[in-house]
């Protein structure tokens, strides 16, 4: 088997079992160099000069750009907005498109399933428009039944958000189904694609979707570049997000001119570095294949879920099916803390993510408080999920309990 | 500092076998206590005779920390007078800071337990959350 981590130049030297994916991913060094040759060899500002060197930054930056649109299937450059992260992406849709578009009495959608990006910013708008927010219900496995979706959805059903994966279960969602529904009632739908596009090829033209967000630094690429795909036709038609600089044709004293798609959405100085970096990841995304990481990180789920399973008081989120999961794995364990499950895990050296993750609402859903999430991607070892496992074993002995 | 050790037999038992984790439906004072970025929550409840606490209990639900932490407090203050449980819980503050002397360690008793917090940043907030509620109780 190939040996990814010594692409990873911290997975080379940290002590630790870093299971931590699903809040961020680690960086290959072609990531970093990427990000670092911007800056060494081609540092200007992009869209602005004429002498070569702004040129050079500007070509590197829309050759990012072109690399997300081919990455995603999007039919046009201009379909690709360049934001921070995929909370700023669903934001700017949230007050570009939401405030402008959505009335009172109107309906919002959103699954319950969602980390809070995708639900604050659409309850913000129903709030400050009037709209109702209506809540698509999942089953304790995840999944959702065809009543849920029915009682959803109405005539007057005007946006609807939904995550392809959730940061939580790890399910990947009916999106298709969603997006089919919402444009039978002349809604749009917003995909929140951050836990799916790090382990999925994903396509937004076959997906149909109206918008479609995801972060870099998910991706293996750099923390604070982030992507919001949007179809044309609708970008189009919604006002600027931020304004400011690059984002205008022409300012006088008393009109302006917007850029065209996509730097109307684009003001200020951009994260041309972060564009670099986050191409390359692409580039490594590609270089070792979908298929060939996600064939790991199920068999790497698999070996988890089945250890966790046979240790008495742990119970998993979500699906009973290691396909179901994405490599994200959330469970509790009876009359432990999550807190102090993770403290017990970070003294045998394994990183996880203890609390709500986010998603208050779904866990509240299921009737949970609060738990721990391990999440794996292709360069986890089946030694960390070993060593999981066991530590996992331990933890209600460390706490006192007698089993 | 090793944490495999931090979890100590003083702090677990106080955890699973807590003494003072009760219902009080003669509270005279009633306070809940939270940590929102990590859901421990606590209602301290305490019965009051003049200026002494005569006995106390707390509800709640949270981590190992702040449910022994918490219940070892209750412990050390019932039957003393208010300024002494708020001049201990001075004292406790001082110990998670990692600046009280030995004699100020051993005057905490069974909460000297939790000294080692002082080393664990992310963890200082469930341990004072139960002095902290006792300190604002009595503003």
């Amino acid at each position: 088997m190939q040996d990814f981590r010594k692409d990873f130049p911290l997975l080379v030297k940290e002590p630790t079992a870093y299971l931590d994916n699903a809040a961020t991913a680690q960086r290959p060094q072609c990531v970093i160099d990427a990000e670092m040759d911007f800056y060494i060899n081609h540092n200007a500002n992009p869209l602005r000069g004429f002498y070569p060197l702004s040129v050079e930054a500007t070509e590197i930056y829309e050759a990012a750009r072109e690399k997300v649109r081919k990455f995603l299937n999007a039919d046009s450059e201009k379909e690709i907005i360049f934001t921070r992260n995929t909370s700023e992406s669903l934001n700017l849709v949230a007050y570009s498109y939401g405030l402008a578009n959505i009335k009172a009495g109107d309906e919002i959608v959103i699954s319950i399933t969602e980390h809070h990006s995708n639900m604050l910013p659409w309850r913000m708008v129903a709030e400050k428009v009037g709209a109702v927010v209506k809540y698509l219900d999942c089953e304790q496995d995840g999944s959702f039944t065809k009543e849920a979706l029915d009682a959803a959805f109405s005539e007057k059903t005007r946006l609807v958000a939904m995550a392809q994966v959730s940061n939580v279960l790890g399910r990947v969602n009916p999106v298709e189904e969603v997006i089919k529904r919402a444009h039978a009632v002349g809604a749009v739908a917003v995909i929140d694609g951050a836990q799916s596009v790090p382990h999925m090829k994903v396509d937004v033209k076959s997906l149909d979707a109206d918008f479609f967000a995801f972060s870099g630094h998910k991706l293996f690429g750099p923390m604070g570049i982030g992507v919001l795909y949007g179809k044309e036709e609708i970008l189009n038609k919604m006002q600027p997000f931020l304004c400011g600089g690059e984002m205008i044709d022409s300012v006088h004293r008393d009109s302006v001119k917007y850029a065209e798609l996509p730097h109307k959405f684009e003001a200020g100085t951009v994260n041309a570095a972060g564009a670099a970096g986050l191409a390359a990841a692409i580039d490594y995304v590609e270089r070792i294949g979908y298929d060939v990481m996600a064939e790991r990180e199920l068999a790497l789920t698999k070996r988890a879920m089945e250890g966790i399973k046979k240790i008495p008081h742990i119970h998993i989120l979500g699906s009973e099916n290691p396909e179901d999961h994405t490599g994200i794995i959330t469970f509790t364990i009876d009359d432990v803390h999550p807190h102090d499950v993770s403290a017990v895990l970070e003294a045998d050296k394994i990183d996880v993510r203890a609390g709500h993750h986010c998603a208050q609402p779904l866990l509240e859903h299921l009737g949970v408080r609060s738990s721990t999430r391990a999440s794996l991607m292709f360069y986890n070892t089946e030694e960390e999920v070993d060593a999981l496992i066991a530590s996992l074993a331990s933890v209600r002995r460390r706490l006192g309990y007698a089993d | 500092m090793q944490i495999n050790n931090f979890y100590n037999e003083i702090l677990t038992e106080h955890n699973v076998r807590p003494e003072y984790k009760r219902e009080m439906e003669d509270a005279d004072l009633v306070l809940e206590g939270v940590n929102p970025s990590c859901g421990d929550d606590i209602w301290l409840k305490l019965k009051l005779d003049g200026d002494i606490i005569a006995d106390g209990a707390f509800t709640g639900d949270g981590c190992a920390i702040s449910q022994a932490s918490a219940d070892i407090m209750l412990g050390l203050i019932i039957g003393k007078k208010k300024d002494e449980a708020l001049e201990l819980g001075k004292k406790f503050l001082k110990m998670i800071q990692g600046t009280a002397t030995e004699e100020e360690i051993d005057e905490l008793e069974e909460a000297g337990a939790l000294k080692d917090i002082s080393h664990m940043p992310a963890r200082v907030k469930c341990a004072v959350l139960g002095w902290r509620t006792l300190d604002e109780m009595f503003k």
